[in-house]
């Protein structure tokens, strides 16, 4: 993403919060006077002791001027508070907005996008790149506009007051603004740096930590040490780089100051001297204002220069967030009818599909499914089995062809509509991190408990969980106290629970004993009775019910019947059925 | 934060010559307001030019001097803050590396990489603020007061009555900031945790088309979260503004107080100007100190979970060794002797009175249901868990009399589940054993029938992702099996290894495993892939309920024939 794109995406956030942000600035407005009047005023009082040789001390005019230096601080100290409050509301709203937007777009993207990325990637970009955009905002915005303001205000009224001294000023600062610039250009590159190796280094520990089982295994904790040392070291290499880069610009900036201040001495020193006695003398109060305003005008440009590299960070970490936002979704649902309660035919039509349009997967693919019959996939691993039962759930969409449900093409019905006909058990079991209880609901959080509790019975799953520390209001870690078994267990029930009209068991007891599978069948077959099912298995035992067995390989159906059918054909479903049992 | 400062040590020198630097620094800040007292005292009431030209000259060199501190004093700060930085997250990962099974679960991934990353980033930038401020501003503050009393005793006393009141405004404000801090990085945490899994569930969330309920829940953490930073905005922002207020009212009693003693004679006009251009230095010093107390509010907490991780006990349970003893060629491969074992925590045993032998070169398959006790059997042999009771011998020796180095080696491993790592499929194969050649790999990856997942892939340097995603269940099993295969260990363990390859290669690879005549042991709840084995352990519930070959225990086993027929019965 370049630059002008990241801003203008920024804007788009930014602009809900247009009224606090007018008055932010309002407020601003305040505290810069407040600050600058304060030892404007000051100086005022330093001028009333000094005349002490022309008449002593005036003490009335000494206390108007100190009442008016605590009138003006005091104002700028409020508005001050009150300016960090408002820019706080906004920079941790745009930032809110991102995490939900970024949020939103993830339960939409598609699956090849997810498929594809480590999810620690993606998911510190929600967390760590929008919590940095929005350090930089905050930071950034408070800092950066007061900053101007104050280097206007005091520059106006320097003007005002002396305007040699002024000039002095302008011609010096800029070369500030010079140096400033040049170093932020070179921190942005070593920023991106630091971004890319901290990435690396934190998908390899996402994913060492977590499938430590295997790392313990192989016994590999010390050579993961060694890999992880190795990134360790190009990070500590290229964050050096980037803070020491970024950090120079602060002494920098603060020795051009040095500089402009020492250039007021000399130049407001001569200037006393020439004008004592006449009309407009410039007093030694002056003076000290001036002095003091060199001061403060110090603080802005080292706050914009900090404030600069904050934003490269905020920067880089937009770019990838507004990247997320900004990625392709799905084809969209709008306009596509619901399906409804689905009869359960499922017809395909001359399919094609291919992750990678190099390699094509399906092709040429034909079905025709009539409701409640019960449809099997067998097949070599990698034939497209698992990747079929993706286009019917419509994870991914056909590239040729035409996938039916009920007369309906899937992609002119909304996908809500279609998966809600659908209940589906996958091989990988995925709980989510929280109880049994909400983990059974899941698709139909409105059941009774008499139902979940039948339900999970069904699954063989009631037994086990009763002997969990809190029943079904064991909260499930991210690994878990469960086996794959009783997880896969689990995720039957909560699809029993649903009793969509159509099924998709896809190896949905491989991680089951037999025995246990066994009852679980029986809960299945029961299920199925009167329901359109696809049970993809290599376990042919499982299949030889099926009303129709389909045998792929290589992305396309070679055989097609029933069991006997099939044997009786003698072809590669007997070779494999043959296998099962044969000694070697 | 013990730990903070133990990986600081290792920068002792560069934490040392930054403050310093920065000393050097503040010193010539702090030389400056007195060099305008005497332009103002001398050159301007002398209407001396010369004075105050070399006025300017002397400032400017001080600038520029410390300029060149500065940068030191930077370099050696940013050294030592990411050194340490680096540091931590060494520790860190080796902590993490050594954690339990309860530990993860119990902390969760998201939480511990959050803390590797997020945390130590803070902690990084605070040690690099730290160095870099938490003494110059003292030395500041402390400095412009010293330099007061040498103006002028009684003025001082303005700068004395302030600095303790500065003192505590700036301590409750962080006092009461860190443990808001910490709600902050729970609820951060909550977030982080959700995203993931919203990635890793993506299938089954959108297959129970829980988009909208995630999202509205999402919403609610993100919410709360947005909360707790508020709250702690509205009080880490009172700092700046408070001390402006506070400097200011001292400015305005030292000119007054100034006054008087000009009055009195007791000061010049230089002098208050110059207490007064120290105050003006205060504040500023005060401001960013005050920018770096919200920075070490949330290091102090960031630093605290760090620490939590590096504090927590490691898995390393007490492993008694005993006495390294001799290997015997004859012995069986490897034997249980009335072993015993249960999970820490756990009432019941897992295993209970194993007792059998192995041979060298024999397959062993052991068959049983979920949660019988099979992987935790095969767990013992290479010591991954300590038997309670009862002995574990692998060729004749005692397991504890084994170094561990040499005894994982005598193992190899297939898991249960099939996972691979980011990296080539060469690399991945040497997890097995690291100097194997490429001829060895493409060895084992015809023994594991995973030969044409290497052609279709595009040989040993095809890249693989994260676990393994772009390759299906089944190759990454095969790829597993391989990549166990790889350091021709004497024994070989597959837990369940097969479970995602269709019947057909699983024969095939049975019978290279055959040609390999290394001891195999076979976990399987599938009869089909343990009936050819020499001997079949059946164990139910942690016992052994019967042992022998398919055909005696399909005569004498009722259990086994139960488990057969249950497999088979459609067929049958």
């Amino acid at each position: 993403m370049k630059r002008k794109e990241i801003v203008r995406g920024l804007v788009r956030y930014l602009k809900p919060h247009l009224c606090l942000f007018i008055l932010a600035c309002l407020c601003a407005l305040v505290v810069v006077a407040g600050q600058l009047l304060a030892p404007f005023f000051a100086g005022k009082a330093i001028d009333c002791i000094l005349s002490s040789a022309e008449g002593g001390i005036l003490w009335e005019e000494l206390k108007l001027h100190l009442i008016a230096v605590g009138t003006s601080a005091l104002l700028a100290t409020v508005f001050q508070w009150i300016l960090a409050l408002l820019s706080n509301r906004i920079a941790y709203g745009v930032l809110s907005a991102l995490r939900k937007d970024a949020f939103r777009k993830v339960e939409k993207l598609p699956l090849k996008y997810i498929d594809n990325r480590p999810y620690g990637d993606v998911a510190s970009v929600i967390v760590s790149d929008a919590e940095a955009v929005c350090d930089g905002l905050l930071l950034g915005f408070t800092q950066l506009f007061t900053g101007i303001l104050t280097i206007v205000g005091v520059l106006g009224v320097m003007l005002a007051v002396r305007w040699e001294i002024a000039l002095v000023v302008f011609c010096i600062t800029p070369v500030s603004f010079f140096v400033a610039r040049f170093i932020a250009k070179r921190t942005y590159k070593t920023y991106r740096a630091q971004a890319e190796a901290r990435a690396d280094e934190t998908a390899f520990a996402d994913e060492m930590i977590g499938n430590l089982k295997v790392v313990k295994a192989f016994c590999r904790e010390e050579k993961n040490a060694e890999i992880f040392d190795e990134k360790n070291e190009v990070l500590r290499k290229t964050s050096l780089h980037a803070v020491f880069f970024s950090s120079t610009t602060n002494p920098s900036t603060r020795f051009i100051n040095a500089l402009v201040y020492a250039a007021v001495v000399l130049a407001g020193g001569f200037l006393v001297i020439s004008t004592a006695g006449m009309g407009a003398p410039f007093t030694v109060g002056s003076l000290t204002t001036f002095l003091q305003y060199a001061n403060q005008y110090t603080k802005p440009f080292n706050e914009i220069s900090e404030v600069v590299a904050e934003f490269q960070n905020a920067l880089a970490c937009a770019g990838r967030i507004l990247a997320l936002i900004a990625e392709e979704e799905e084809p969209s649902d709008e306009g596509n009818e619901a399906l409804g309660r689905a009869q359960g035919a499922v017809k395909a039509d001359n399919v094609a599909f291919s992750y990678t349009p190099e390699k094509e997967l399906i092709k040429h693919f034909d079905l025709d499914v009539e409701p409640g019959m019960r449809v099997a996939i067998v097949g070599p691993t990698g034939c497209g089995k698992t990747t079929l039962i993706g286009l019917l759930m419509r994870f991914y969409d056909v590239d040729e062809g035409a996938i039916y449900v009920d007369g309906h093409d899937i992609r002119k019905l909304t996908r809500a509509s279609l998966r809600e006909n659908i209940g589906m058990v996958l091989q990988e079991t995925w709980l989510k991190e929280a109880t049994v209880r909400e983990n059974l609901t899941m698709g139909r959080p409105d059941c009774t408990e008499e139902e979940m509790i039948e339900a999970a019975k069904a699954a063989k799953a009631h037994s086990f969980i009763m002997r969990l520390e809190r029943g079904y209001d064991t909260v499930l870690g991210q690994e878990g106290v469960l086996s794959e078994g009783q997880k896969q267990l689990l995720c039957i029930a909560r699809v029993m629970l649903c009793r969509p009209p159509m099924l998709i068991l896809d190896e949905a007891t491989s991680n089951i004993d037999t025995r246990t599978e066994k009852l679980v069948q029986d809960a299945f077959a029961a299920l199925m009775k009167g329901r359109t099912s696809f049970i993809v298995a290599h376990r042919l035992s499982t299949v030889q019910n099926a009303d129709l067995i389909l045998v792929m390989k290589d992305g396309k159906v070679i055989e097609r019947g029933t069991h006997r059918e099939l044997l009786s054909r003698g072809g590669f479903y007997e070779t494999l059925y043959r296998s099962q049992f044969s000694r070697p | 934060m013990g730990h903070l400062f133990s990986c600081l040590k290792k920068y002792r020198a560069e934490a040392i010559l930054s403050p310093l630097f920065k000393l050097l620094e503040a010193g010539m800040e702090l030389l400056v307001p007195l060099v305008v007292a005497k332009v103002i005292d001398v050159g301007i009431a002398n209407g001396d030019r010369d004075f105050i030209l070399h006025a300017f000259l002397l400032l400017a060199a001080f600038a520029a001097l410390g300029l060149l501190f500065a940068l030191a004093a930077q370099y050696f700060a940013a050294k030592a803050a990411v050194g340490t930085g680096a540091e931590l997250r060494r520790r860190l990962f080796g902590k993490m590396q050594c954690f339990s099974y309860a530990q993860i679960d119990d902390m969760g991934t998201a939480s511990m990489l959050t803390r590797m990353t997020s945390d130590v980033n803070q902690v990084q930038t605070g040690v690099n603020m730290m160095l870099r401020l938490l003494l110059r501003s003292p030395i500041v503050v402390f400095g412009a007061t010293a330099l007061a009393f040498v103006i002028d005793v009684k003025a001082a006393c303005v700068f004395v009555a302030l600095i303790p009141v500065l003192a505590f405004v700036i301590y409750a404000v962080m006092a009461a900031c860190v443990p808001k801090y910490r709600a902050v990085q729970e609820d951060l945490d909550g977030v982080y945790l959700a995203a993931r899994e919203n990635l890793t569930g993506a299938r089954v969330i959108r297959a129970f088309r829980l988009e909208g309920k995630e999202t509205a829940s999402f919403s609610k953490r993100n919410d709360r979260l947005r909360g707790a930073q508020e709250r702690v905005g509205r009080i880490a922002s009172l700092t700046a503004p408070l001390t402006f207020l506070l400097v200011n009212i001292a400015v305005i009693v030292l000119i007054y107080v100034g006054a008087l003693r000009v009055g009195h004679g007791a000061l010049e006009q230089g002098d208050v100007v110059a207490l007064y251009g120290y105050l003006a230095l205060i504040l500023v010093e005060l401001v960013k100190l005050t920018n770096l107390i919200v920075t070490l509010a949330k290091t102090v907490s960031c630093a605290k979970r760090i620490g939590a991780v590096l504090d927590s006990d490691g898995e390393e349970e007490k492993k008694e060794d005993l006495p390294a003893a001799e290997a015997d060629e004859n012995a069986p491969a490897f034997a249980f002797e009335n072993v015993t074992f249960t999970y820490a925590g756990d009432g019941a045993p897992a295993l209970q009175d194993i007792t059998f032998a192995a041979q060298r070169g024999e397959t062993v398959g052991i068959l049983g249901g979920t949660g019988s006790g099979k992987s935790t059997l095969v767990r013992l042999l290479p010591r991954f868990y300590e038997a309670s009771e009862g002995r574990v011998l692998v060729g004749g020796r005692d397991v504890r009399a084994i170094p561990a180095g040499e005894l994982r080696k005598m193992f190899g491993y297939v898991p249960q589940k099939a996972v691979l790592f980011r990296g080539t499929l060469a690399e991945n194969l040497r997890w097995g054993s690291e100097d194997a050649t490429d001829e060895e790999l493409l060895e084992a990856a015809r023994t594991a029938q995973a030969a044409d997942i290497l052609e279709k892939k595009g040989g040993l340097g095809a890249e693989i992702e994260q676990e393994g995603r772009n390759l299906s269940g089944g190759q990454r099993q095969r790829l597993t099996i391989a990549r166990a295969l790889v350091g021709k260990p004497p024994i070989l363990i597959l837990d369940d290894a097969s479970s995602a390859l269709d019947y057909a290669t699983d024969a095939r690879l049975r019978k290279a495993l055959r040609e390999l005549r290394c001891t195999t042991v076979l976990v399987s709840q599938r009869v089909a892939s343990v009936m050819h084995a020499d001997r079949i352990l059946v164990l139910d519930e942690g016992r052994i309920a019967d042992m022998g070959t398919h055909d005696e225990l399909m005569v004498r086993s009722q259990l086994y024939r139960e488990i057969y027929a249950s497999q088979t019965e459609v067929h049958a």
